[in-house]
């Protein structure tokens, strides 16, 4: 049996978040409420441009996918960030005019934009590197009632049809099945690609959209924020008293 | 109205995480007033005695349903339907695999107020929460405030002591409605070699570093874990190279680990590797260059040559279990 081609247009969007280069210095403003941008180098959180956005640009290239799309909910201080996404071959991008700390406000947002313009595949990171949450790929995903793919190390697409290994507890699941689904991406899914000059000067065309947001209740505040103690002064044994080690393991850390 | 507990077995047994959150239940319970109650996903079994110390004493199984080989869409549909039906109005996860997948995707089904991966409850004052957490990779913490009837939280493992209680529990059942599912689990494969507890959930580990040389000195670290009953990692570079396994990579792009002891062989600590590790409770480092940056973020340091030390190590450790046993 033979069967037709649908022809309907695989778009893939991507989700990014803006964050702090990980080597940043942390601290805060404002009485603690406020993270301190001043100084920081912003970066697209890893797990959303290694990962999702790399992978959706590969099944693009390699025809499995028409387009990819980038959405970030965010201040427009984030664009740098928006066209790094772009520079890597992204075709367009939608940025949120909108700043939360409630996630589901965030996956609010990126779900209404994905229902209105039907896309139907969705590639998040597993979790952005500063407020490590790992919920707005779930939310966006019950919002919807698409299935959820939690931290996929494998994706690949046959027309509609998605297969994938997700982590479990000590191993993966091979998972098969039909978009529309939300992906969650974490390490494995694809390897990290620097923009080159070419992607670079495109980006800076490719259309960027700003949209208002959509009325939506946020039920999560920062009350504050703070720096944890870092480890007091480590203490050194030689080779010869590791006996003591192990004793301090017992007796101070109480670990063993 | 009640708080619920989602409760998760391995091989037959209540697992640690569980009893964790059960504790937290309990306290959230006595300040909300309302009675605390425990859901869990099983196709069959077991006896209810395995929830006795929980001190929850209604427990529903949500029947044919398994927390690891049904899709979670099903989960979520099914524990959703449950809450709905039952007038749940505050949900406690453990921030594991299944709490990371179901936790968000429930909030935003009972459109509740959310926080994940918290490490403690610090205040309930009416409809508002005050959680703490742990944010960039544990240098600094957040307090956030919940607003709202609903509630739901994760709990990051590892963060409360698990007490258990004079208590028995009585099982009910749950059928949920079918549900359509696009998606299917083919096939299951176990990553961890023999019986050492999945690195998230391990509470002691051993782990290499390019220090070590080669993959045939694998054997110091994996004596040495044996001898912790520890579950061994190792750093990039050391998966990169195919030295060790690729799920054996822990760090910013590899695997966050909160165990309460970390020992760290050959590994320089970069800020990357840090990331990923520096929520362990204990943290001890051997390297024989003093100026490492690991020393920095270290509780105890050795430092020597990973060759004669970690022998050395594990042979005090032998002579100490003698003389404790
Ligand atoms: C964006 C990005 C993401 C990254 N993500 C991660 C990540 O997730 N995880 C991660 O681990 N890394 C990550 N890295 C890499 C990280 O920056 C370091 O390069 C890496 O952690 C170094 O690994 P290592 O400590 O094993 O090796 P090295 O840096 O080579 O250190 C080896 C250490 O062994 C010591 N040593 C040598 N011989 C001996 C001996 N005989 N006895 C005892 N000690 C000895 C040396 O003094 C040295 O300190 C990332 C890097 C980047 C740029
Ligand atoms: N403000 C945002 N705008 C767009 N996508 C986001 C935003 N915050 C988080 N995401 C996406 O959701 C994933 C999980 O983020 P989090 O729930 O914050 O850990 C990230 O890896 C991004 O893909």
């Amino acid at each position: 049996m033979l069967y037709l081609h649908s022809f309907e247009i695989m778009k893939i969007l991507v989700p990014i978040s803006n964050v702090p280069d990980t080597t940043s210095k942390i601290s805060f403003t404002d009485n603690d409420t406020r993270f301190n941008g001043q100084g920081i180098t912003w970066i697209v959180n890893p797990y959303d441009e290694w990962y999702a956005l790399v992978r959706a640009l590969e099944l693009k290239e390699s025809g499995k996918a028409d387009k990819v799309t980038i959405i970030h909910v965010g201040l427009s201080d984030s664009e740098p960030t928006i066209r790094k996404g772009l520079a890597l071959g992204a075709d367009d991008a939608v940025r949120i005019n909108a700043e939360s700390s409630d996630s589901l406000y965030v996956a609010y947002q990126i779900a209404d934009y994905a229902k209105n313009n039907s896309y139907e595949l969705i590639l998040t990171g597993k979790e952005s590197i500063q407020y490590n949450g790992s919920a707005v790929g779930s939310m966006i995903a019950a919002l919807l009632d698409y299935p959820f793919l939690s931290q996929a190390s494998f994706l690949d697409l046959n027309g509609t049809t998605l297969t994938l290994h997700v982590e479990t507890e000590g191993g993966i699941k091979v998972v098969e099945g039909q978009a529309p689904a939300v992906v969650s991406c974490a390490k494995g899914m694809a390897e990290q690609r620097i923009p080159n000059m070419r992607g670079i000067m495109a980006a800076r065309t490719k259309p960027l959209q700003t949209l208002d947001p959509k009325p939506f209740r946020q039920n999560v505040k920062v009350r504050n924020f703070g720096l944890n103690p870092g480890r007091s002064e480590c203490k050194l044994f030689t080779e010869d008293q590791l006996d003591k080690l192990v004793e301090a393991l017992h007796k101070e850390a109480k670990v063993i | 109205m009640s708080v619920l507990v989602l409760l998760d077995l391995k091989n037959g047994q209540l697992k640690k995480s569980s009893m964790e959150l059960a504790t937290l239940g309990r306290n959230i319970s006595e300040k909300t007033g309302l009675p605390l109650t425990g859901a869990f996903f099983s196709e069959t079994g077991p006896e209810a005695n395995i929830f006795s110390g929980t001190g929850i004493t209604k427990i529903t199984r949500i029947i044919g349903l398994d927390s690891l080989k049904s899709p979670d869409f099903l989960l979520l549909h099914a524990l959703n339907e449950f809450i709905q039906k039952n007038g749940v109005k505050i949900v406690l996860f453990s921030f594991d695999n299944l709490g990371k997948s179901l936790a968000p995707g429930l909030a935003a089904k009972m459109d509740a107020a959310f926080a994940s991966g918290i490490s403690q409850v610090e205040e309930i004052s009416g409809n508002t929460w005050v959680v703490k957490k742990n944010i960039f990779s544990g240098k600094a913490f957040a307090r956030y405030e919940l607003q709202g009837e609903k509630i739901v939280i994760s709990l990051i493992p590892n963060s409360i002591e698990p007490i258990t209680v004079n208590s028995t529990a009585e099982l009910s059942e749950f059928q949920p409605s079918p549900k359509v599912c696009g998606f299917q689990i083919k096939e299951i494969k176990k990553l961890s070699e023999g019986n050492m507890v999945p690195l998230p959930e391990a509470e002691r580990v051993v782990s290499g570093g390019r220090g070590l040389k080669g993959p045939e000195n694998w054997y110091l670290v994996e004596e040495l874990a044996k001898e912790l009953n520890a579950t061994t990692a190792c750093s990039r570079p050391v998966a990169d190279m195919h030295w060790r396994p690729h799920h054996e990579h822990v760090g910013q792009t590899g695997i966050t680990i909160r165990p309460n002891l970390y020992i760290a062989i050959g590994i320089s600590g970069a800020i990357q590797h840090l990331a990923g590790v520096n929520g362990s409770k204990t943290i001890v480092v051997i390297n024989n260059d003093k100026e490492a940056p690991f020393f920095k973020s270290a509780d105890y340091g050795v430092v020597g040559d990973a060759f004669t030390v970690v022998p050395k190590f594990i042979d005090a450790i032998r002579k100490w279990k003698a003389q404790h046993q």
